[in-house]
């Protein structure tokens, strides 16, 4: 699972998506993997508005990663800075999360990321 | 909603696996589920276990095989989405539609760890295809061969992704896989959940859904208008030996996998289909697996979109399936 891929998800639990606790998960005990990807500047300029960047932030500093600035580049400033692109290339596009868990802040609730495939399917108590 | 609504206990039923299927639900309810209505839920998601999850579980690599060419209108709907946005394939099965616009990132979810796992090879390979090609390219234009998609294991009632992620989903031949008509159109309210709304002045995302027809005039198994909408529907599971000669078969009639005219949400092998090739026909010794389709009727899927609460955009039919392009909120021309 990408770090990317991450940003877009919160709990499977009907009643964590009201609350701001299910959102970003947390990986816990995760072994991150790092796959080779072709750097594609105007696909990451064009994200940069979908990513939610406070979630970003929180992720990043929990696996480890440098700190995030506190507030997201402008599509300009991305494009001309070629260390800021390929660093949230690596971040985004090509760091995964290859094995461990990833916890709803909300219920607790821990789903398991098994061979870079998270699983979030419900016992049946929680659907 | 009510009026048509079915439940599991109307819903076609040929095995013992069923009786298993209500006793589990039945056990569900005596754990202290005491309302009519959870019962039925219970009832319905037991139902789609053995006649939808575990049939998919059982027969994905032979599924797979036979699911790999995309449908042009959906590979178009695709390609027409801009640079960077975000895309979500709700029932993504062996990822075939991840990938077909490299310049978008998609994250494909199924219900079916199985076809997830085979979708998930399928990306990396794709990835180090893309990679090889950008290699050989030159002066680094490319063409944005960055592929962006991956894949999870979730239940198309209970997504993962949250509120507004994306800016289009496509749903192809999942939701007909819903029991009850409460069920499929909480499906399509996820879907749409998932996209931004509409505003004023500027449009919001877009859902695509595919779902399987019931007015199929050239189908060699008569179904039309006014049959039964609710069916069980065989899939004939090919020793390894016959499954390689009827893909050859396939291939070699031209006729591929989910293409129109061949495809069908789901057209499963079946004696009709293959008797004309040699050693492709089912045998005594091929299991069979039922799996359940609600066959929609012209106007039905819009009719659901509604009742999700929202608005269809455009909508029409495509050899077999009814299709309809769904938006969150107002749309502008």
């Amino acid at each position: 699972m990408k770090v990317l891929t991450l940003n877009f998800l919160t709990c499977a639990v009907k009643t964590c998506k009201s609350s701001a606790n299910s959102f970003p998960l947390h990986p816990k005990d995760a072994e991150l993997v790092s796959d080779d990807v072709e750097l594609n500047p105007q696909l990451l300029v064009n994200l940069l508005p979908r990513i939610d960047w406070n979630a970003l932030r929180i992720t990043s500093t929990e696996l480890g990663f440098p700190q995030l600035p506190e507030q997201p580049p402008t599509a300009e400033e991305l494009q001309s800075d070629e260390k800021m692109l390929k660093d949230l290339h690596t971040l985004l596009m090509e760091t995964q999360i290859n094995e461990g868990k990833l916890v709803c802040g909300n219920c607790g609730h821990e789903y398991a990321v098994r061979e870079g495939i998270a699983n979030f399917l419900l016992p049946s108590h929680l659907v | 909603m009510a009026a048509s609504s079915t439940t599991p206990s109307a819903l076609p039923s040929t095995s013992a696996a069923d009786a298993v299927a209500r006793l589990t639900a039945k056990a569900d309810e005596e754990a202290g589920a005491g309302a009519a209505s959870v019962t039925a839920e219970a009832e319905a998601e037991a139902y789609e276990r053995t006649h939808v999850h575990g049939v998919y579980e059982a027969i994905a690599p032979h599924f797979s095989a036979t699911r790999y060419k995309p449908w042009p209108a959906v590979a178009s709907f695709l390609r027409a989405q801009p640079r960077g946005a975000i895309g979500l394939d709700v029932g993504c099965g062996n990822g075939k539609y991840l990938g077909v616009n490299p310049d978008v990132f998609m994250v494909g979810s199924d219900r079916s760890p199985s076809l997830i796992a085979l979708a998930r090879s399928r990306c990396k390979q794709l990835q180090f295809q893309q990679g090889l090609a950008a290699g050989a390219g030159t002066g680094g234009d490319v063409g944005g061969a960055a592929v962006g998609t991956d894949v999870l294991v979730a239940d198309g009632l209970s997504l993962p992704f949250r509120e507004r992620a994306a800016d289009f989903v496509i749903c192809v031949a999942v939701i007909h896989h819903m029991s009850t008509r409460a069920r499929r159109q909480d499906a399509i309210r996820q879907l749409l959940r998932c996209v931004q709304p509409g505003e004023a002045g500027r449009n919001g995302g877009r859902v695509l859904v595919y779902v399987w027809a019931l007015e199929q005039a050239t189908s060699r198994r008569g179904w039309d208008k006014g049959g039964e909408q609710d069916l069980l529907v065989p899939w004939v599971l090919k020793s390894q030996q016959k499954q390689r000669r009827e893909q050859k078969g396939i291939r070699d009639h031209g006729a591929v996998g989910d293409t129109p005219g061949s495809k069908s949400g789901d057209r499963p092998p079946s004696p009709a289909a293959t008797s004309a090739e040699p050693g492709a026909g089912p045998s005594q010794t091929d299991p069979v697996f039922q799996r359940y389709y609600h066959l929609y009727r012209e106007g039905e899927l819009e009719e659901d979109v509604l009742a999700a609460g929202g608005v269809v955009v455009s909508s029409g039919y495509e050899k077999d399936n009814w299709w309809v392009v769904a938006a969150n909120g107002p749309v502008h021309p």
